[in-house]
């Protein structure tokens, strides 16, 4: 068996199937991988003995004829998923020791269908950034590099570890959760295939909350097929998460491989700002000839508001993180710094605890909430969400499925874009808007920059319709052959 | 009379305001699955949701909400069909979310009334602003640790209900009794058990004063009372300070105040003052609380009689005062046992019996009317004795007496006893004239003309019977006997 | 909106985030910028918009039965308490 690390899950189950592997073997592979790549500190906490211990189980499980959809598989669990006796840290020296004594919903579902642990993901701290930067566990490498250029660059974020480490095969898929692109920016950034279902699709319970109405979980994987297989691990609905849908979980992989003849495919127009790079225009172009190609028929749509997306989410998420954040108090869990009185320790502890972004974006929120200003900034973002989501089923009138770019550039460097906080928001332009809908949007890797970086496109879909977006989702990974082993 | 306060600009008039918290009676939290009783051990009764563990969120309880609509229909109110559940901001240690899921700008219950009655007869209406469903904070212990404050969460996340009022009631008395009487329809549609003791039921009280015809004037909000007594007397002192404070040439502030009972005064909170902005903005975890009007109209259908309209039935079908009425009515228990002894019998004698003597005892001996010696069914069969005779008044509070101490039937007392009424004309007779034999010198005095002397000759004939002759027959018989 | 060091002072106070004095101004600069961004949205007529609070709003709110099914690990909620007693939290004392 040559390198068991880069087989696609699909791939894996079919070798364990036939017993020319084993759970262990993959694990114990995945393991050693982990050890030797821990200079891109993808993992905050890696969980060897409980990986092997669930590995081990899962091969019992295998031997007695029972097989989860994902058994055997091991996965990295974005640290923002609380894991029973698993420091969970969501990135943030806040929750530093932090162990749960619950196991969140997805993570459940994913362990029920006989998933293996590698360890908890690196993330922006309360996934809040586009470039894995702001976790106070140290910044994500990407395993990308620049061709002919030795400088570290970022994986995206705020999935970042996740991301990195499915690129670098130090795990076979994992987690991330997507509040305005937290999935879909960092799978273009190395290379993988993630997607953010449908708002509803997957609990939240257990996963530490940033953005409530925004906040999703989904898969990261290499592969489309994948995607749609975990994501069917991973869904379902949960009497515990009051905003999860209660909707039936459709056999996703049914649709990798359907035929897309006669599926009308919407590019919106103001997702070709001025100053988007003819590299990234190439890449879109190429993406609409395959499914051209492929019998789709390609549509113009508008998204009038789309221009207005981005601070509507700068002001709906923080104000909904600052409340969320507030829990975060130094009584219950995690950091107390001591004080003399019962104030100076929320301070003392929230000062240190956080960082300068999650501090940041607690302040604009609270801000924008505040008496006086709720209705001109709040209620008026909140209106225009109302607008953006009319935009999108107004475009679903004409159209079955968007296609557009993920981010407006490859991965950028480590340190880069630090200054100024409203160029790095700008990552998530043509993410944030599906997000503010609530609709399911999935990237996937197209091909490279010109100087070897992936560069990744957008499939957004109806509310729910996660099916079509895989069928086109696969359509263009076949045609693409995207070279995933440039990455090592 | 209004009620005024003196002071030495003449004459003032108070203006208060009640939101009362109300906890739901209900077996779980309003968001989360954990035990609502009384009295556990810290922390015991407390699921991660209610601790705000990260990534917990809140499913609401069914009952809380059923609670919620029961008891706004009990105050004549609006039913809103769809509410929103809003997230108050603020910091405190016992609020383990750092904000507390209440209604805000679309609370479930909107206007609705509560008739008042006052201890001089009168009526009056107070109405109900709106009321919505809220959850409880945990507790703070100031005074188990030298430098620290404990803090038990056992009570986070319990379903409260805040009933705020009009600032309706002008005078401690009014504000007693729409309390009363608040706790009277909570207790009938067993929405909340109204324990004040136990932190049921709290009060924030709203109190500011004018002269008569003026506008209101700035308002002082005194924070959690917790007993009839001390919202009365919270208003009183309060009113006085603010009055002081006019007349000596200052202004009140609009600030939050505590209540001190053991000093009699009310003092600011600078603490709860301190940059207060809630920050509310509709719960991103939970969708708006949609009801079906049938859902709504199913408790309705299902309402008990309540207190008002019970006290106009038992003055309209028993023929009781408004006063006896009210006072049967104040519980349930009370009122159903009235009515168990009134049915089929005379009812005026029902309410003294049951008001006069079965209050009396039962306040004597410390019990309530659920745990009473004395049985509907054995007060209403000691009403048969006398009304059949076989008991005169006399004897029947010697009855009672015993019923109380005995628990048993008064049937059963009356044989053991022997206290049967003595009704045969013939032992009767014998008696009379035993008596007229020993006493030849006051019938001749009688027969002279002193009648006065009759009720002397009345009382040797109930003496000599050992009280159990019928005092009628005693009456007829004696008046024949010394006609000659 | 600029704000001003007051205002950042009371915005950190209501989060609870000490901030020094040296650091209001630069927060202050750095909020103002963020906050003249967002207002962009002044320029889009919302008379009559309904406000969106969830996406999943058409969903009805989901109840559950009025049953005890959780609770009863005082164990599990104070083991990750940075100071507990008694079965207690501990907080620096706060005075009324």
């Amino acid at each position: 068996m040559s390198d068991v690390t880069r087989l696609t899950m699909t791939e894996a189950l079919a070798l364990l199937n036939k017993g020319e592997v084993t759970s262990v073997d993959l694990t114990k592979a995945h393991l050693a991988g982990m050890e030797s790549a821990r200079n891109l500190n993808a993992y905050i906490t890696e969980t060897p003995e409980k990986a092997l211990a669930m590995a081990g189980e899962s091969d019992k499980r295998r031997k007695a004829g029972q097989t989860g959809l994902l058994e055997g598989i091991p996965l990295a669990i974005k640290d923002l998923f609380c894991t029973e006796g698993v420091q969970t840290t969501a990135g943030s020296h806040i929750l530093e020791g932090f162990k749960p004594a619950y196991e969140s919903s997805v993570t459940t579902n994913l362990w029920n269908q006989g998933a293996v642990m590698l360890g908890k993901a690196n993330l922006d701290e309360f996934a809040m950034g586009s470039s894995n930067m702001t976790s106070y566990y140290g910044a994500v490498k990407n395993p990308w590099k620049r061709q002919g250029d030795d400088r570290d660059l970022v994986p995206g974020g705020s999935s970042g570890g996740s991301a990195a480490a499915v690129a670098a095969c130090l795990a076979m898929g994992a987690t991330g959760t997507d509040t305005g692109g937290s999935i879909r920016q960092p799978a273009a950034f190395c290379g993988i295939v993630g997607i953010k279902p449908t708002y509803g699709r997957c609990s939240r319970f257990g996963i530490v909350a940033f953005a409530s109405s925004l906040d999703q979980a989904g898969p990261m994987t290499r592969t489309v097929a994948d995607a749609a297989l975990m994501l069917k691990a991973m869904a379902g609905h949960d009497p515990k998460d009051s905003t999860s849908a209660p909707q039936s979980v459709p056999d996703f992989t049914k649709s990798v491989g359907a035929s897309i003849k006669g599926l009308k495919v919407g590019v919106p127009k103001e997702y070709k700002p001025d100053g988007l790079s003819a590299e990234i225009i190439g890449a879109w172009d190429k993406g609409l000839a395959w499914l051209k190609e492929a019998g789709a028929e390609i549509v113009e749509v508008s998204l009038p508001h789309t221009k207005y997306a981005l601070a509507t989410y700068y002001i709906v998420a923080p104000a909904e993180a600052s409340s969320n954040l507030a829990r975060y108090d130094g009584v219950r869990f995690g950091l107390r710094v001591p004080g003399n009185s019962l104030d100076e320790m929320y301070m003392k502890t929230r000062a240190e605890g956080f960082g300068r972004e999650v501090k940041r974006r607690i302040l604009i929120g609270t801000y924008v909430l505040s008496a006086g200003y709720y209705d001109a900034y709040y209620a008026k973002a909140q209106k225009l969400r109302t607008l953006i989501a009319s935009d999108f089923r107004q475009a679903f009138e004409r159209a079955d499925v968007l296609l557009t770019p993920t981010a407006p550039t490859p991965a950028f460097g480590l340190g880069e874009n630090l200054d100024d906080p409203i160029t790095m928001y700008l990552n998530d332009v043509f993410t944030i808007p599906t997000s503010l809908a609530g609709l399911p949007g999935l990237s996937l890797p197209v091909g490279l920059s010109s100087d070897g970086l992936p560069l990744g496109l957008q499939l957004i879909g109806r509310p729910f319709d996660e099916e079509t977006v895989f069928k086109a989702a696969h359509v263009m990974e076949t045609a693409a052959q995207f070279k995933r082993w440039e990455a090592r | 009379m209004a009620y005024l306060i003196e002071g030495d600009t003449g004459p003032w008039e108070i203006v208060v305001g009640l939101e009362v918290h109300a906890q739901v009676v209900s077996n779980a939290k309003l968001f989360s699955g954990a035990a609502t009783a009384f009295g556990a051990d810290p922390n015991s009764q407390v699921s991660f949701v209610d601790a705000a563990f990260p990534g917990m969120l809140p499913v609401i309880n069914e009952i809380c909400v059923e609670q919620a609509v029961r008891t706004g229909l009990g105050l004549k109110a609006q039913i809103n069909l769809e509410s929103v559940f809003a997230r108050k901001n603020y910091f405190y240690a016992d609020l383990p979310q750092g904000y507390q899921i209440s209604q805000y700008e679309k609370p479930l219950v909107g206007e609705g009334q509560v008739i008042v009655d006052l201890n001089d007869g009168r009526s009056t209406v107070v109405g109900i602003e709106r009321l919505h469903v809220e959850q409880d904070a945990g507790k703070s212990m100031h005074d188990q640790h030298p430098t620290k404050s404990c803090i038990d969460l056992n009570r986070s996340g319990v379903a409260l209900m805040e009933i705020v009022s009009r600032p309706d009631i002008r005078s401690p008395d009014e504000a007693g009794a729409y309390l009363r009487k608040l706790r009277s329809i909570l207790r009938y549609l067993g929405t909340c058990d109204g324990n004040m003791e136990e932190g049921s039921m709290r009060a924030d009280v709203n109190v500011s004063v004018r002269k008569s015809g003026e506008e209101y004037r700035t308002r002082c909000e005194i924070k959690n009372v917790n007993s009839v007594r001390f919202v009365m007397q919270a208003i009183e002192v309060e009113a006085r300070r603010q009055i002081e404070l006019y007349e000596s040439g200052g202004t009140v502030l609009q600030e939050t105040r505590l209540f001190d009972p053991g000093r009699g005064e009310t003092r600011s909170m600078r603490s709860k003052e301190h940059a207060h902005d809630y920050r509310y903005f509709p719960d991103p975890d939970l969708l708006p609380l949609k009801l079906s009007p049938d859902f709504v109209a199913q408790i309705k259908a299902s309402l008990p009689e309540l207190p008002d309209e019970k006290k106009d039935r038992f003055v309209r079908d028993f023929g009781l005062t408004p006063y006896d009425a009210g006072v049967l009515v104040v519980d349930r228990a009370s009122a159903d046992f009235f009515e168990s002894v009134a049915k089929g019998r005379d009812s005026k004698l029902a309410a003294n019996w049951v008001m006069g003597d079965l209050f009396g005892a039962l306040n004597s001996t410390g019990k309530t009317i659920d745990t009473s010696p004395v049985s509907a069914a054995h007060l209403g069969e000691l009403i048969d004795l006398i009304t059949d005779g076989t008991l005169s008044g006399r004897l029947a509070k010697d009855v009672f007496a015993l019923m109380v101490e005995s628990g048993k039937a008064p049937s059963v007392l009356v044989e053991e006893k022997g206290l049967k009424q003595v009704t045969d004309t013939g032992a009767i007779e014998t008696v009379i004239d035993q008596v007229m034999a020993a006493n030849a010198d006051k019938v001749a005095e009688y027969r002279s003309g002193k009648d006065k002397l009759f009720g002397f000759f009345v009382g040797q004939v109930m003496k000599a019977s050992g009280g159990k002759a019928n005092p009628g027959l005693v009456n007829d018989l004696l008046k024949s006997k010394l006609a000659g | 909106m600029s704000l001003d060091k007051a205002t950042v002072q009371k915005i950190a106070y209501l989060a609870r985030i000490e901030v020094k004095d040296e650091e209001l101004e630069p927060l202050a600069k750095e909020l103002s910028g963020i906050l003249h961004w967002v207002e962009q949205l002044s320029e889009v007529n919302t008379e009559g918009v309904a406000p969106m609070t969830s996406v999943a709003g058409d969903l009805a709110l989901p109840m559950r039965e009025d049953k005890v099914s959780d609770g009863g690990y005082p164990e599990k909620v104070l083991q990750n308490g940075p100071e507990t007693t008694n079965g207690f939290f501990l907080v620096p004392k706060v005075v009324e």
